[in-house]
């Protein structure tokens, strides 16, 4: 700790860091633009000028800046010295000589940091009269809006996408007085995590394109703390919504998941909620397939006497809430509740569960990845399968650059300096994939190879740590490589070893297992991740729990038939059953309902469907990828007859007369039900704070003070002002009036503070500048180290043989078009392509077909798929990789053998035409 | 200057390669030669296109962002076609006081043409520039390679009366 002083007042801070962030811990305002609190300073703006004295006696000071003078015992300074407010009140007049003041049309207008800035240091009249650059905007896909007159050269876009997210396609241009951040031609930003420059951009360079088309201030929105539902990883999330719609999804600062960033599937993925396909009644199918709208009562009733037949089951679902799959199985009884995964996801998520909740070793959460000193990844294409993950590596590969910078004592934040000195040397991260990934620009080695080889190859590292039996790989080079892969997760002192679910294969999961609790015996301190499929996956393997005999698959069910009445939970039965399974569902199941938020294939069968409430108009619990349970609170009431799924089922059970929900009323009484039957899952009450949680008397409120027209919004229809809606299931009120301030992390609706109107304001919230949030963390940990320490080593995995003229089947999945909920956000779904198939250049020679052909695939249980030829030179030999989630490859199947042959009958796609190839002209 | 044009427009030809190549010997990274190679093209096509900064940067093992980066930040790497002269007319304080800027109208006057813009025949790319390092012979331009120092209004008249012209 030091002693300083600012202004005659004396504090005592932590020893190293910088003045400015020093300053914002202590509440105090000092502007600045290009520092960030995830990447450091380097002093480009010169916007964070104080006065430093050398001693007593030192009655003039000089200027130095903030960012970049750490603070240090009995170190003197004056942020209000008026040299120092001269020079920042004119360093903001400089760096908007030729901003266009257009902040009335501009979508960052109202939560500008360049707005709070100038008004902060009471810059008001400018004196520039010459002409302001005007520069030509480019077309940067339909995820991101430019505006580069509005750039003040902070360098924080280029800084953030380059250097923090490996993203090479975004540079800053030219010189002097025309500096142009920008891509070298007009087209789609590359990065997968290029939606933050949103909120990295202190001005309105970089918008969120759906929110310019569809304008709302952040003042007139109103907004609830949330989780992204687009991958199993759970980031926390801010959803803000206007008319019913929602406007946009921010960042919600969690210090131990996602922190600062979100990636782009999460953060324009949310667009399905405003899909005008969405059901806004029950729906009640009439003889002739059309469907009545039914009031709620009516379709209780439907749905009640169909549950009085005989043989009643029930679906769950992956991306259903912990309550609403829990009161499900309550409905139906466990024999008869199917979790919703198909033949392959099921074994891999229970497998992943177990493995997760047994292992000796840290399940980390993303900012313990961050923390990571070696890494292996097994078989998982993290960018694409849980993106958020693959920013933390890229974070984690960077420990030794930080290391570097101790020994020569740099502190953390020096940015520049850090990467000067350490320039490409990195941690070691070694991929095994079965085709190229995004992270191979900053992985040490990446190999491709089938997943059982994959498996093997963990085998052979296995073997490399814990001498045994001599399981070799047998290939001389990838034996070389299992010894450096050994000797770098040996050095290390926190190594990570990262698998999942994407391959289907439970055998490399089970070695990674291994591996980590390897390493665990050797003595450092290990980490085991594994990457999982969706949102709730492993909410569900908790409640399902390890079952054997009692867990059927789903698609068996339906194919055994037999069932009078089917309930299906948010899910849609064509994604997880083969084509012959989906066909006979409708054959075999006399009356099918379907309780979901979306337009499926399977609603579009039903004979009554539910409309259930999307999770940004619902509240429930997700646990992610690493056993972390956290809630999402609705921003809006639904519209009409939605409901929450769990308040449809809850009305059922009770009608049902099911004994153990006839005490359950509310939301919070499902939970804590819940929480009480399912040991696993007894933490989940901890996620947030229950319903009666009142924060200086009043519930957390979800619009600003600044919310306006209230009335204005309905007077079309009517000048009189409805009573605003109640809610008594959460802590949140649709209301402005309460306080947010001190509230628990898992209940801040937004982040606002005096004087501090955009994202920037989050330090007001946070202990110390980057520190965990003063009201707690949101979620709870479900999985503590249980430790089985048994170190049980699997026999080697059989070899990969490739086939003649088979090919042995691979999913591949895409950060857009993979999720199926995100994959229906209108602007991903212009970065989407149809389901495909990937062969190797020289499997198109041999099928005689090229890029863009169709493929026929066939088995003894697959007819009918027919796929669009992509060549992919890195993919393994003997392997095809399908697009996995893509309508059209539902039902493959990881690890089949299948024969390809050409379609004679293909009709081949127009070339692609995205928004991009047109060059941005709508 | 008299190679054979490349018979791609998109590639580069044997000798910009070569020529790279020798300068990428020189560096611990290829992307080190990064200028050296945008000159290098420069000097063959007189200027450096988008398919053609594309296709150094994929031999430099760049993004074609990066290098359009350093591209654009110096003045003197033409990122559009210029004539087959370019006119660097010295504006900064020697030159402005010994008269640049009636060279500079002569010249404008003279060639129709302003700074940044190139003159209709193709011949002359007019651009301003801080300093050519000859104060002391003030005032100074560049035309094409040829260093003209104390330059007067007859100097200027006597380069640019050519036959063919503009008020020639």
């Amino acid at each position: 700790m030091a002693t300083i002083r600012i202004d005659q007042q004396e504090y005592t801070v932590r020893d190293g860091d910088n003045l400015l962030q020093t300053c914002l811990s202590l509440g105090l305002d000092l502007p600045y633009f290009c520092w960030h609190p995830a990447m450091g300073s380097i002093g480009a703006c010169r916007q964070c000028a104080v006065l430093q004295y050398q001693n007593e006696e030192d009655q003039r000071g000089r200027l130095v800046m903030g960012c970049m003078t750490p603070v240090s015992d009995g170190a003197i300074f004056s942020l209000q010295g008026d040299k120092a407010q001269r020079f920042r009140k004119t360093i903001v007049e400089s760096l908007m000589l030729n901003h266009p003041h257009d902040c009335p049309v501009c979508a960052e207008g109202g939560e500008c940091h360049l707005q709070d800035m100038t008004v902060m240091t009471g810059h008001r009249d400018r004196s520039y009269r010459g002409r302001k650059n005007t520069h030509r905007n480019q077309y940067l896909g339909p995820l991101i809006h430019h505006e580069m007159n509005r750039c003040i050269t902070c360098y924080r876009c280029t800084r953030y996408y380059r250097d923090y997210a490996g993203g090479t396609d975004l540079a800053a241009m030219a010189a002097h007085d025309h500096i142009y951040f920008g891509r070298h031609e007009d087209g789609v930003l590359e990065s997968e995590f290029a939606g933050n420059l949103v909120e990295v951009c202190p001005t309105g360079v970089f918008t969120d394109r759906q929110l310019v088309h569809q304008y709302t201030r952040k003042w007139d929105l109103q907004s609830a703390p949330s989780v992204c539902t687009a991958c199993a990883v759970g980031c926390n999330i801010v959803v803000g919504e206007r008319y019913g719609k929602v406007k946009r999804v921010h960042n919600r600062f969690n210090a131990e998941v996602n922190g600062y960033f979100l990636c782009d599937r999460g953060r324009f993925g949310a667009g399905f909620v405003n899909l005008e396909s969405r059901l806004e009644f029950p729906a009640l199918r009439r003889p002739d397939g059309r469907y009545d709208a039914l009031d709620h009562h009516r379709a209780l009733e439907h749905a009640l006497r169909a549950m009085e037949a005989e043989k009643v089951a029930a679906v769950g679902s992956p991306r259903a809430s912990v309550e609403a799959n829990h009161l499900l199985r309550l409905l139906v009884g466990n024999a008869r509740f199917y979790p919703g995964w198909s033949r392959g996801e099921q074994g891999a998520a229970i497998r992943a569960m177990e493995l997760l909740r047994d292992t000796e070793a840290t399940v980390p959460d993303l900012a313990q990845i961050e923390t990571a000193d070696a890494v292996l990844i097994l078989g998982e294409d993290v960018t694409n399968t849980s993106p958020r993950v693959a920013l933390s590596l890229r974070q984690a590969v960077r420990n030794r650059a930080r290391d570097m910078a101790g020994e020569l004592r740099l502190l953390p934040w020096q940015d520049a300096a850090i990467r000067n000195l350490a320039q490409d040397t990195r941690n070691p991260l070694h991929i095994a994939a079965v085709s190229n990934t995004r992270l191979d620009d900053v992985a040490a080695s990446h190999t491709c190879l089938a997943p059982p080889d994959i498996a093997r190859l963990g085998a052979a590292v296995l073997e490399e740590l814990l001498p045994g039996e001599g399981q070799h790989f047998g290939d001389p080079t990838v034996d070389a490589l299992a010894q450096q892969i050994a000797r770098d997760l040996r050095q290390a002192k926190r190594p990570l070893i990262i698998a999942g679910a994407g391959y289907g294969n439970t055998t490399i999961m089970e070695m990674a297992a291994e591996l980590a609790a390897a390493l665990c015996h050797g003595g450092c301190e290990a980490m085991l991740s594994l990457c999982q499929g969706e949102a709730n996956s492993m909410g569900l393997a908790l409640l399902t729990g390890t079952g054997g005999a009692r867990v059927h698959r789903l698609e068996d069910m339906i194919v055994q038939g037999d069932i009078d009445t089917l309930l299906v939970l948010e899910n849609d039965v064509e994604r997880r059953c083969s084509r012959r399974g989906f066909k006979l569902l409708r054959k075999h199941v006399k009356t099918l309902i379907t309780l979901d938020s979306l337009d499926t294939a399977t609603t579009s069968l039903s004979d009554l469907v539910l409309p259930t409430a999307s999770f940004a108009e619902s509240e429930g619990t997700l646990v992610n990828h690493a056993g972390r349970a956290q809630r999402y609170f609705p921003a809006f009431p639904p519209a009409n007859e939605r409901r929450p799924a769990w308040f449809w089922l809850l009305a059922l059970a009770h009608e049902r007369g099911i004994e153990a929900t006839s005490r359950l009323h509310q939301f919070d009484e499902i939970t804590r039900h819940c929480a009480a039957s399912i040991p696993a899952l007894a933490g989940i009450t901890e996620a947030a704070p229950r319903s009666q949680f009142r924060a200086h008397g009043l519930r957390v409120p979800r619009q600003t003070h600044r919310y306006s027209g209230r009335t204005a919004m309905r007077a079309a229809l009517s000048v009189h002002e409805p009573k605003q809606p109640q809610d008594e299931e959460t802590p949140l009120a649709f209301s402005m009036e309460g306080s947010q301030r001190d509230t628990p992390g898992a209940l801040l609706p937004y982040f606002w503070s005096p004087g501090w109107n955009s994202n920037q304001s989050l330090h007001r919230y946070q202990k110390a500048v980057g520190e965990p949030l003063r009201g707690g963390t949101a979620g709870s940990r479900l999985l503590y180290r249980q430790g089985h320490a048994t170190l049980e080593r699997a026999a080697m995995p059989g070899a990969f043989e490739p086939r003649e003229n088979q090919w042995y089947l691979v999913p591949r999945h895409a950060i857009f078009g993979s999720d199926e909920l995100s994959a229906l956000s209108p602007p991903l779904r212009e970065l989407t392509h149809p389901a495909w198939l990937e062969i190797t250049p020289a499997a198109a020679q041999a099928l005689q077909v090229i890029d863009g052909d169709g493929l026929i695939i066939e088995n003894e249980r697959l007819r009918g798929y027919r796929l669009e030829v992509r060549i992919n030179p890195s993919l393994v030999a003997g392997c095809a990789a399908y697009s996995a989630g893509h309508a059209g490859t539902f039902g493959l199947l990881p690890g089949e053998w299948v024969t390809l042959q050409k379609d004679p009958d293909w009709q081949r796609r127009e070339p692609a035409v995205i928004a991009s190839d047109r060059g941005g002209v709508a | 200057m008299n190679e054979p044009a490349p018979s791609l427009i998109n590639a580069l030809s044997e000798a910009e390669l070569a020529a790279i190549d020798a300068e990428i010997a020189h560096m611990p990274q290829r992307s080190g030669a990064a200028i050296d190679a945008l000159k290098i093209v420069q000097e063959h096509r007189g200027w450096v296109s988008d398919a053609s900064l594309a296709a150094i940067a994929d031999h430099l093992h760049m993004s074609a962002a990066e290098l359009d980066g350093i591209a654009t930040f110096y003045n003197l790497i033409f990122r559009r076609p210029v004539g087959r002269k370019v006119i660097l007319l010295c504006n900064s304080v020697s030159c402005w006081m010994l008269g640049s800027d009636c060279l500079t109208q002569q010249i404008r006057d003279r060639l129709q043409i302003d700074f940044g813009e190139t003159s209709k025949d193709g011949e002359y790319t007019l651009l301003p520039v801080t300093c050519l390092g000859a104060c002391d012979k003030a005032p100074v331009m560049l035309v094409g390679d040829d260093l003209h120092e104390s330059v007067t209004e007859d100097r200027v008249r006597e380069l640019f009366d050519q036959p063919g012209a503009p008020n020639g």
